[in-house]
């Protein structure tokens, strides 16, 4: 056999909780490592404005013709336009390229494979500690080298803001500096407005290349704006980013593979220069993107009762996920614990940091059937008004 | 000053630039024989029957969602339906368990998915030096797949002989006994893109048996199987052949063609082990590439196929579509090479009817091309192939006029 030299791969962490939970018999079980959004029953939640967007394209009889390479020209200019914002002068100059990824995954390795390519800086990409597991790979697969700044203190359980500054002043000019733009991954620690202004301006001294990754627009505040707000103020500041959108969350449309990769330019010009290449790149992958979820996602974003629509679902979900945090806090008070679970709240997103250590979580695993991450994440999606009584009664009954 | 200002403008991909300058063309006589889509009579794109039903049977039911897909696909689509397609039900392979399937994005999608895995983990590891043949000529995005995922040695071998209009076998099998051990071959499953010559089943054992002899990996392209002949069972004799033969091999399937899905980007790599162990391994590899290139494929198009093929009476629907298909364009062969003849053409035109699937080679050359698109405002590809699609009842005179006049006004 050509194949004896093949290893077994490791088994992915994160589905290998799934995987667990499945078998598990447990009437109580918990399945929080589960990156995908839930209903108050536990459900996957396939939002209105996305059947109703549904209904309106298969009345329309489309072709099934090949997309351009990069991607259905309405779903494109719409998505830029989500993380810009409508009257961004990047935008009116035509200087942005945005082409359709499948997801947030397609988009970060479209924009690791230019960097690998055409990046005359250093090879190596700077992540938050911690940030999304996948992310390394991803960069890794590209040709490119991974270091890492400081970000999350786990003793505050929230942002090392002076670590982070320290290590990104120490950056070597002409890095890639990748930002979670918000509700980030995995521990829901953002930092505030005034933080974001101090880190663009040391970025800036550094002269370093953002590389924005933004997959919870809308889904971490429940607004779209506020949510965006980093991606834009860095713009506005001078920054020539790249940024890399997911619509798996906030539209729901995780297996449609909706996404979209953005670089900012200099001038129309360059963008043309970058478009032609990102083609070039496109086309030896998977030659053109998928149809289905772009013409859902550019229906939504382009028809005005759609796009409200949207926008209150969004909102509702984010909304569901603030209450459970809160929710979480109370119980946990009610059983008596004694620690601050403050960072519960304080955190955004659909996942919660929650400083539980190897061992605890363990135990949760094992005598209370919850399962999450051995980092002690959890995704508050899987929390709902019916468990979260159960959740806050096993926490406390493992760190006491 | 920008980290971009070096970067240049890359030349735009060939096939969809025809297409640009066909579209801004406002010629009411010009015809479009670029890019590979099937066109019906009145040349409009065409929705199979089968798929509006089964999408529709998708729409109604509500207990379907959009969530992730596995890594690896749905799994009523890879091995389950798409690979038995290729391979047949009854496929011994498959009884055995060594068969496996990686749901991707297309046909293109599959080979690079094979491609980086080869790179990673055949003959050696991370040997990037092992070379790659790919036939003379090729579908042009084959470079581009096996040297982006990584293979420093990309070489031709033999195949389109132009003074007969043929395989060039003697080449082939040539080129076959000298390439080192262990080289990748990427062979078209059948309908050969873009001169649209087969080997016959003959030729195909031959080419078997060098190739296991010389420890040669078969990689199968294969983008149109039952659009080729009209039988599935006919457009994959070469690759179950080899499967009988014990081959491990690769398939990279498009479901672009015969489903009519293009742009849902429905495909599969199929690979073959010698064991279910192999597979267990190799499979677990795929996830990690995959992973890392598009996280999980999607969900629409592998659902349409799977719940198409999985039916009795929806795969027989199909069949009939795909027939349906194939048929009128080995009608407008037919024609177009009797029209040739009536007029006639200096040349023999048997190579029209004796190539098969989308595509043929005419022979044109690049001036008398260039003659078609200009003055004639018919567009085809330098290298002279037309897609059969393209024509139609309304336009099969004009063109065949115009190659007329291409063929005896340039030489």
């Amino acid at each position: 056999s050509w194949w004896g030299g093949v290893q077994m791969g490791p088994p992915d962490p994160i589905l290998g909780v799934s995987e667990a939970f499945k078998k598990d018999s447990s009437p109580k079980k918990m399945n929080l490592g589960v990156g995908a959004y839930r209903d108050d029953q536990g459900k996957p939640f396939v939002l209105s404005c996305v059947r109703k967007a549904e209904a309106l394209i298969a009345a329309k009889q489309l072709d099934k013709e090949y997309l351009p390479i990069g991607g259905l020209g309405e779903f494109t200019k719409a998505c830029a336009q989500l993380a810009l914002g409508a009257d961004n002068d990047v935008l009116k100059s035509g200087r942005n390229i945005t082409v359709q990824t499948i997801s947030g995954t397609g988009s970060l390795r479209i924009g690791a494979n230019f960097l690998s390519r055409f990046h005359g800086g250093p090879r190596d990409v700077y992540l938050p500690k911690p940030s999304w597991g996948n992310h390394t790979p991803i960069f890794r697969d590209a040709g490119m080298q991974l270091k890492a700044y400081r970000y999350y203190d786990p003793s505050t359980c929230g942002f090392d803001f002076k670590g982070a500054l320290e290590d990104i002043s120490k950056i070597p000019e002409q890095s890639v500096i990748m930002l979670h733009a918000c509700a980030h991954n995995p521990t829901g620690v953002d930092p505030k407005p005034e933080q974001w202004k101090e880190i663009s301006d040391i970025v800036k001294k550094r002269n370093l290349l953002v590389f924005f990754d933004m997959a919870y627009q809308g889904f971490a505040s429940g607004d779209i704006d506020r949510d965006a707000w980093a991606v834009r103020y860095f713009i506005e500041q001078g920054h020539n980013i790249l940024l890399s959108q997911s619509f798996a969350k906030n539209m729901g449309l995780y297996g449609e593979r909706v996404g979209g990769f953005t670089v900012v330019c200099n001038d129309a010009d360059e963008a043309k220069r970058v478009e032609s290449q990102l083609k070039i790149l496109i086309r030896p992958i998977y030659s053109n993107p998928p149809m289905n979820g772009a013409r859902i996602a550019a229906a939504i974003l382009n028809t005005p009762d759609l796009r409200s629509l949207w926008l209150e679902e969004v909102h509702g979900m984010a909304n569901r996920i603030i209450k459970m945090r809160e929710q979480l806090v109370a119980g946990l008070k009610k059983e008596g614990s004694s620690h601050n679970w403050q960072h519960v709240i304080d955190q955004i997103g659909m996942f919660c940091f929650t400083g539980l250590k190897p061992e605890q979580v363990e135990r949760l695993t094992k005598e209370f059937s919850v399962y999450m991450t051995k980092d002690g994440r959890i995704s508050m999606a899987g929390v709902s008004s019916g468990n979260v009584g159960y959740l806050a009664q096993a926490i406390h009954a493992v760190t006491k | 000053m920008s980290i971009f200002s070096d970067v240049p403008q890359a030349p735009p991909v060939a096939v969809f630039q025809l297409t640009a300058d066909f579209r801004q063309d406002s010629h009411p006589q010009k015809v479009n024989l670029g890019v590979g889509a099937y066109r019906t009579d009145d040349c409009q794109p065409w929705v199979l029957p089968v798929v509006k039903k089964v999408e529709r049977l998708i729409v109604e039911d509500d207990s379907l969602n959009h969530e992730y897909l596995p890594i690896l696909g749905l799994p009523e689509f890879r091995s389950a339906s798409a690979s038995k397609v290729a391979l047949g039900d009854d496929n011994t392979a498959i009884k055995e368990n060594r068969v496996g399937g990686v749901q991707s994005l297309g046909g293109t999608g599959a080979l690079r998915i094979g491609a980086e895995f080869l790179r990673r983990w055949y003959n050696g590891v991370n040997n990037t030096a092992t070379p790659v043949y790919v036939s003379a000529p090729t579908w042009e995005n084959h470079n581009s797949v096996f040297t982006d995922a990584g293979f420093k040695d990309i070489r031709p071998y033999h195949y389109w002989d132009a003074a007969s209009r043929g395989l060039d076998i003697t080449g082939l099998l040539d080129d076959l006994e000298n390439a080192p051990e262990h080289s990748i071959f990427v062979l078209h499953a059948c309908a050969h893109n873009p001169t649209g010559i087969d080997p016959t089943q003959e030729q195909w054992k031959k080419i078997a048996e060098v190739m296991k002899r010389r420890n040669l990996f078969a990689f199968f392209d294969s983008a149109y199987q039952g659009f080729a002949s009209g039988s599935l069972e006919k457009d994959a004799w070469a690759i179950r052949f080899f499967v009988s033969e014990g081959f491990e091999l690769f398939v990279a399937q498009s479901f672009s063609k015969n489903f009519g899905l293009y742009n849902e980007r429905v495909g599969n790599l199929t690979v073959v082990a010698q064991d279910s162990d192999s597979l267990t391994r190799i499979l677990s590899q795929m996830e990690k590439i995959v992973r890392t290139t598009w996280s999980n494929p999607p969900s629409q198009g592998a659902r349409v196929v799977s719940k198409t093929l999985n039916s009795p009476e929806l795969f027989d629907e199909w069949k009939g579509n795909v027939k349906t298909m194939a048929d009128r364009v080995l009608l407008m062969r037919d024609q177009l090479k009797a029209k040739l003849q009536a007029l006639g053409t200096p040349g023999t035109w048997d190579h029209i009817t004796q190539q098969i699937g989308m595509f043929s080679f005419t022979g044109l050359n690049p001036k008398q091309v260039e003659y078609m698109i200009k003055e004639k405002h018919v567009y085809l590809m330098a290298s002279g192939r037309i897609n059969m699609c393209g024509l139609t009842s309304k336009n099969i005179d004009y063109v065949a006029q115009s190659i007329h006049d291409a063929v005896t006004k340039v030489q």
